[in-house]
């Protein structure tokens, strides 16, 4: 399987000596992650929990070989962050960074897809191979090595979902956030190919939203058998008002596409099962996976 | 940020997009000049921030300038899908020889631009969409590339036209693409784009510009925007002014979440259980205390709530920290309305002392707490 990270990836923190790059460096730390350099243009030659601080990516490449990056650059930063990371080629990339503007995220992927690298987010929490490690924000408590893979285009309710597996006694293999914006690097169906191949993983729960048409196309992916192993489904939005947006700028519906019922429904014929409350994803697992 | 049709024909005319002749008025005696200045019939249009002006009355037609004056008093005295009028935009009458429709927006899957046209223009395009998509053109941007003069003229040879009719539509698809990109753009149409005599004129504008990008657009920021606010109601201006990313429903269980689709989650989960939610309010993940004490503060002093719940999914952020905000705002709102919390997260277990010492209602799980929330506002 395309794995994207495990245990020996060596990774770069683009901004790392903000509060936020600082604080999870420090709990991607904890949780095993081997986080080999950071990057701050103009705070070079400083430290952040024992970590070194360079001004630029390809001096970080040279003295530290980082192979993959996760970003807490703010939004206006971003696009330029990406694009080093990209020509240094580091891959994955992972865009926690909220509010990064559309146009900025389509020359990203462009770029990064020329280079067959590999962009997960903007505006994502990350990506956790639980008991190996994490590009990520995600409170790593609610996480229990287990068999159950997690994609999920939402952050906090991700969390919910996760704590709720746990504690049925089931536990995670890897759960990977593609991020709540219109545009993002994976979609459903990429994860799902490769949870396909996952010898570690034996069920899948996929967590969508209102807006776009990334679960119906995953709905397809699955009826013409690209999918195969059992999988459970949660979609938020139910209540949301057409044309109102919801936080993000991902969750617009617009007339009848990206309805929360219109995606249900293409799940349900494809043989997922849709949960119409967080705490029926559980149930429904411990009754697959017996 | 939605722009209001004239501002988005302004944004237009600065990118060579031909646009009728004419001029925003916000009083009758200013829509008499306007429409003595441009002779001849005029068109007055309600400029509102929602769709189906024409078909909700908003659109008006005449033959003189006191005809205009009456319609624009008309205008300007009542309301378009219950948004008050407060400007008209008075504009020569085209005669129209042919409607199109040319587009611009995001599309998800293959996160690129797309240039959408039509023949069928003027009419509801996204029924043409659905019951002839073979009558919509796309034409996919490459992000690196482009789209460029040769790609604008495979559109307009596609829609039928040739010579110099064609060399003018490719032009407008051009200068639409530019507008869309340097703008920032994530719905761009002119709908329609009318053909009249040896022209192309954009008799309509729709101008959403991507929130995110605003940052980079201060000189739109300053002169627009203000008519996207005329379609909120008071509660929502008064959580834009705040910075609360909130959206208005109309039942009575207040709702708090961090994170969207938390948030989303817990309305779902409340409707479920035959409660009827008063508000989307998403603090984004990681809310800081004092924003969840803004927030439980603004959700208080609304009337119409009967019932507060308050579902925050802490993670990383301290449990403590937030129970201290919500027992404050309801300390200093003064305001003795059940509020039901569901917080999980750091110091959990101290949060929830506090929250219980507080006299606030506790429930373990999201379902409890929306269960326990339309109970206390009078059930199904």
């Amino acid at each position: 399987m395309v794995r994207f990270v495990d245990k020996g990836t060596r990774v770069l923190v683009q901004g790392i000596t903000g509060t936020q790059g600082r604080f999870h460096t420090r709990l991607m730390l904890e949780y095993g992650t081997k986080i080999v350099a950071g990057v701050t243009p103009g705070r070079g030659r400083g430290e952040v929990e024992g970590v070194p601080v360079f001004d630029t990516v390809f001096e970080a490449l040279e003295e530290a070989d980082p192979e993959a990056s996760i970003m807490f650059v703010p939004a206006p930063q971003a696009k330029e962050a990406a694009l080093e990371a990209i020509e240094a080629g580091l891959n994955p990339i992972v865009i926690i960074t909220e509010g990064v503007p559309i146009k900025d995220s389509i020359e990203i992927i462009a770029r990064a897809r020329r280079r067959g690298i590999t962009i997960i987010g903007p505006n994502t929490p990350g990506i956790i191979r639980v008991g190996e490690c994490k590009l990520g924000i995600m409170p790593s408590g609610v996480f229990r090595k287990g068999r159950v893979g997690i994609v999920s285009r939402s952050g906090t309710l991700t969390y919910e979902v996760a704590a709720q597996i746990t504690r049925a006694g089931l536990g995670e293999s890897t759960c990977i956030g593609i991020g709540g914006d219109p545009v993002v690097g994976l979609d459903f169906v990429d994860v799902l190919r490769c949870f396909q191949e996952d010898g570690e993983t034996e069920a899948v729960v996929l967590i969508g939203e209102i807006g776009g048409d990334a679960e119906e196309r995953a709905a397809a992916f699955i009826s013409e058998g690209g999918f195969t192993k059992p999988t459970v489904a949660y979609i938020a939005g139910r209540t949301a008002i057409p044309g109102r947006r919801m936080g993000h700028a991902g969750a617009i519906v617009e007339g009848n596409m990206g309805t929360a019922e219109g995606k249900m429904e293409a799940l349900r014929s494809a043989g997922v099962h849709v949960g119409s409350l967080p705490g029926e994803v559980a149930k429904a697992l411990k009754r697959m996976m017996g | 940020m939605k722009l209001l049709e004239y501002e988005a024909k302004e944004v237009f005319r600065g990118f060579g997009i031909p646009v009728p002749r004419g001029k925003v008025a916000e009083s009758v005696e200013e829509a008499i000049r306007v429409a003595e200045m441009i002779g001849g019939q005029v068109v007055i249009k309600a400029q509102v921030p929602v769709g189906g002006r024409g078909k909700a009355g908003g659109i008006l037609l005449a033959e003189t300038p006191e005809k205009a004056g009456e319609a624009a008093a008309r205008l300007l005295a009542s309301g378009v899908r219950g948004i008050k009028v407060r400007r008209v935009l008075v504009e020569e009458r085209l005669k129209i020889e042919k409607e199109l429709y040319l587009g611009f927006t995001v599309d998800r899957r293959y996160r690129t631009y797309v240039i959408l046209a039509s023949c069928e223009g003027g009419v509801d395009i996204e029924e043409v969409a659905s019951r002839t998509p073979e009558k919509i053109i796309k034409q996919y941007v490459d992000p690196i590339e482009g789209f460029r003069p040769y790609h604008a003229r495979w559109v307009a040879r596609r829609l039928g036209f040739s010579g110099g009719l064609m060399m003018k539509l490719s032009e407008i698809a051009m200068r639409l693409y530019n507008l869309g990109v340097e703008a920032d753009a994530e719905i761009l149409e002119i709908n329609p784009l009318a053909l009249v005599g040896e022209d192309f004129v954009a008799a309509d504008a729709r101008l959403n510009i991507d929130d995110n990008a605003l940052f980079r657009h201060g000189n739109l920021l300053q002169s627009y925007g203000g008519g996207e606010l005329e379609g909120l109601s008071e509660v929502e201006r008064e959580a834009r002014r705040l910075g609360l990313t909130y959206v208005e429903l109309d039942g009575d269980i207040g709702i708090i979440g961090n994170g969207a689709g938390l948030t989303m989650a817990t309305l779902d989960t409340v409707t479920l259980y035959g409660g009827r939610p008063r508000n989307f309010l998403d603090l984004g993940g990681g809310a800081p205390p004092e924003r969840v004490e803004q927030a439980v503060t603004f959700l208080l002093n609304d009337k119409r709530i009967k019932v507060l719940l308050v579902n925050i999914l802490g993670g990383i952020t301290r449990c403590d920290e937030i129970a201290k905000g919500i027992v404050n705002a309801r300390l200093k709102a003064g305001v003795t309305k059940p509020i039901v919390v569901r917080l999980s997260g750091t110091n959990e277990e101290e949060g929830i002392r506090i929250l219980r010492e507080g006299g606030m209602e506790v429930m373990g799980t999201m379902e409890e707490a929306a269960e326990r929330s339309v109970l206390l506002a009078g059930g199904r």
